[in-house]
């Protein structure tokens, strides 16, 4: 059934894992990461159809036939895959520090 | 219908039904049936958040544009694939780690409130049921095409296997559709595609060189332009594609039927490499079709393009490959309607009745109850619906459905997570202001009104010239969602700590309980 289950008697103290300084440096550093990644990839396939739409410089032939427009596809097929990596393995290592945190607290004696 | 095509169908369904008889057994609680108890692997996931993801339309409908219009065509699997690193970024950890079944599970885990819930529940109804009328009037010409059975009838027996699939196997059977109809779609486009390369000789460059002389669109048809010519238009169509999936209610509650926020994360590299590999062969389908079938005789099969798979198929492989990738299309439609009234039944069961009726007091037994009841519920509204909109041209109802997800759900899902002083007004008037922008656009644009009789459903000059207004209607949603959040002075900063620490530790009480 998962997580849903509340044993009796144990309540987290939300403020106190809140106010840990270690918690506050994570998710800053987590949301500077998540939405500065996320600017960049939004940019640059936003890009893509102003170009195309008001410029024609992805109309010229990049090789044999195959013209710059695709070339520019293929590398946000390739920035997709290898940001989506990216974000495991950060990610991996932000669980980590959650991991900490949430011993810290309980160290620290957060039982009520 | 030959042999070999009665065979593969056949399959299918058989298949299908063994896996929902086994599935029928495992499903007793309404965790079983919402989220197949929580328990998919990352793989298992991943292959069905794929199977969930690439309905007909992009099977079908991406083939077809790519063979009628070059690029322009393929815009739409750029669009669909970038969109899942909005879905991996921003949303899917924190819903998995804050929601239970539904989108207003994760929104009511910061304000209790019914009227929030009512809402989320209500835009989710909305999404699912325009998706589904999609996806079953396009099921229904498809087959009708196919099998040379009457459109009504076709529209039948997709709704009647979508329903057996949810009500006795619940999110279990339909992951397991969903998985197998990824395997078989991603099989059958690698054969079609390696057929195509083999006619070009294994060049990618000689196959774009013969396709600057093939159709009559000549060196153009490399190049974007062909369909869309206007540029605000395919700004706004692409905003609605990258931001809409993120907001899709049956994507959403794929992530509700893993463990953990890791599954969860490893479901998503797997979904992000199999739907990404499948758009780049969505070229090699398209292309093909251009070059091997000709643009006359797919738009006398199909006047959009929806035949330019299948027709490929027939002339490189036979009537065995065509047979294939019929059957493939048909179990395509299932894996999709049916992930589409388990996300529209758990709005109408477990938010609009079991906990805004029953404000939660509701056994186990009722809530399984409810579910099989929204279910059947969902899908005959949408089947009726379906069989009333044979004639409308519907892609306009799919653009409208990402609009609406990106303008309605995507607002408030990143308020509820990242902005403290969101509150519950700001809530509902986000979603709010998102539904209703986006549907009052649709209903001025060109999808609606044309001046010549018969090409939209209306005949009148259109309002705005935008087919897909989603360029307006996302900002008017986050703004929706600010106005409404200072208009009103409700601040409650400790339940925001607490949104906060479960979404970014995913902790619950077993962990501080050892």
């Amino acid at each position: 059934m998962g997580n849903n289950q509340a044993k009796k008697g144990i309540v987290i103290d939300y403020d106190t894992i809140a106010n840990q300084e270690s918690f506050k440096s994570l998710v800053r550093r987590k949301n500077s990461f998540l939405w500065s990644m996320t600017a960049i990839f939004l940019s640059a396939y936003m890009l893509l159809p102003i170009l195309t739409s008001y410029t024609t410089i992805l109309h010229q032939k990049a090789f044999g036939e195959i013209t710059f427009v695709w070339i520019y596809a293929a590398g946000l097929f390739i920035m997709t895959w290898g940001l989506c990596h990216l974000y495991v393995a950060k990610a991996n290592s932000f669980d980590r520090e959650a991991k900490a945190i949430i011993a810290e607290y309980e160290n620290g004696g957060g039982r009520r | 219908m030959s042999f070999t095509a009665i065979f593969f169908f056949v399959g299918i369904v058989g298949l299908t039904l063994v896996i929902t008889w086994w599935a029928s057994k495992r499903t007793s609680s309404a965790s079983d049936f919402y989220t197949a108890g929580g328990g998919l692997t990352g793989w298992q996931n991943g292959l069905a958040i794929a199977g969930d993801y690439l309905s007909a339309a992009s099977f079908l409908g991406i083939a077809g544009a790519v063979a009628l219009f070059g690029f322009d065509g393929f815009f739409f699997s750029i669009g669909y694939l970038v969109a899942y690193l909005v879905v991996l970024y921003i949303v899917a950890e924190p819903l998995r780690n804050l929601g239970k079944f539904t989108l207003a599970d994760m929104i009511t885990a910061r304000f209790d409130n019914a009227k929030v819930r009512g809402t989320a529940a209500l835009s989710t109804i909305t999404i699912v049921l325009f998706y589904m009328i999609a996806q079953l009037v396009g099921a229904g010409a498809l087959i009708q095409l196919l099998l040379g059975i009457d459109y009504w009838i076709a529209v039948l027996i997709v709704g009647f296997m979508m329903t057996t699939y949810v009500l006795f196997g619940g999110m279990t059977a339909t992951s397991w559709v969903q998985i197998i109809k990824a395997c078989l779609l991603m099989l059958g486009t690698v054969i079609i595609s390696f057929l195509v390369l083999k006619e070009f000789g294994f060049s990618i460059s000689t196959m774009f060189k013969e396709m600057t002389t093939v159709t009559d669109s000549g060196a153009a048809y490399l190049n974007p332009g062909l369909k869309y010519t206007n540029g605000l238009d395919t700004i706004s169509m692409l905003i609605a594609l990258v931001l809409g999936t993120a907001g899709l209610p049956h994507i959403l509650m794929r992530f509700f039927t893993v463990k953990d926020a890791k599954t969860a994360r490893s479901s998503v590299i797997w979904a992000t490499w199999i739907v990404g590999i499948f758009y780049v062969l969505t070229i090699f389908l398209g292309f093909g079709a251009a070059a091997f079938v000709g643009k006359e005789d797919i738009i006398a099969a199909n006047a959009a393009g929806n035949m330019a798979a299948p027709l490929l198929a027939e002339a490189l492989g036979g009537d065995i490959l065509f047979s294939f990738v019929c059957a493939v299309a048909f179990a395509t439609i299932l894996a999709v309607v049916a992930g589409l009234v388990l996300s529209g039944a758990s709005a109408l069961s477990h938010d609009i009745y079991g906990q805004i009726i029953k404000k939660g007091k509701i056994t186990e037994k009722e809530q399984v109850l409810a579910a099989r009841i929204g279910s059947i519920t969902i899908a005959v509204i949408s089947i009726l619906l379906a069989l009333g909109a044979q004639t409308l041209n519907v892609a306009f109802l799919v653009s409208l459905a990402f609009c609406i997800a990106g303008s309605a759900n995507l607002p408030v899902i990143i308020y509820t997570i990242y902005w403290k002083r969101f509150n519950t007004a700001g809530a509902v008037t986000a979603m709010l202001t998102g539904l209703i922008s986006a549907l009052v656009l649709v209903a001025m644009s060109p999808n609606v009104w044309n001046p010549v009789e018969g090409k939209a459903i209306f005949v009148g000059d259109p309002l705005i010239m935008l087919t897909n207004p989603a360029i307006i209607s996302v900002p008017l949603g986050f703004l929706g969602g600010f106005f409404g959040t200072l208009l009103s002075k409700e601040t409650d900063d400790a339940k925001y700590r607490e949104v906060d620490v479960k979404a970014n530790t995913g902790i619950s009480v077993q962990d501080v309980s050892h």
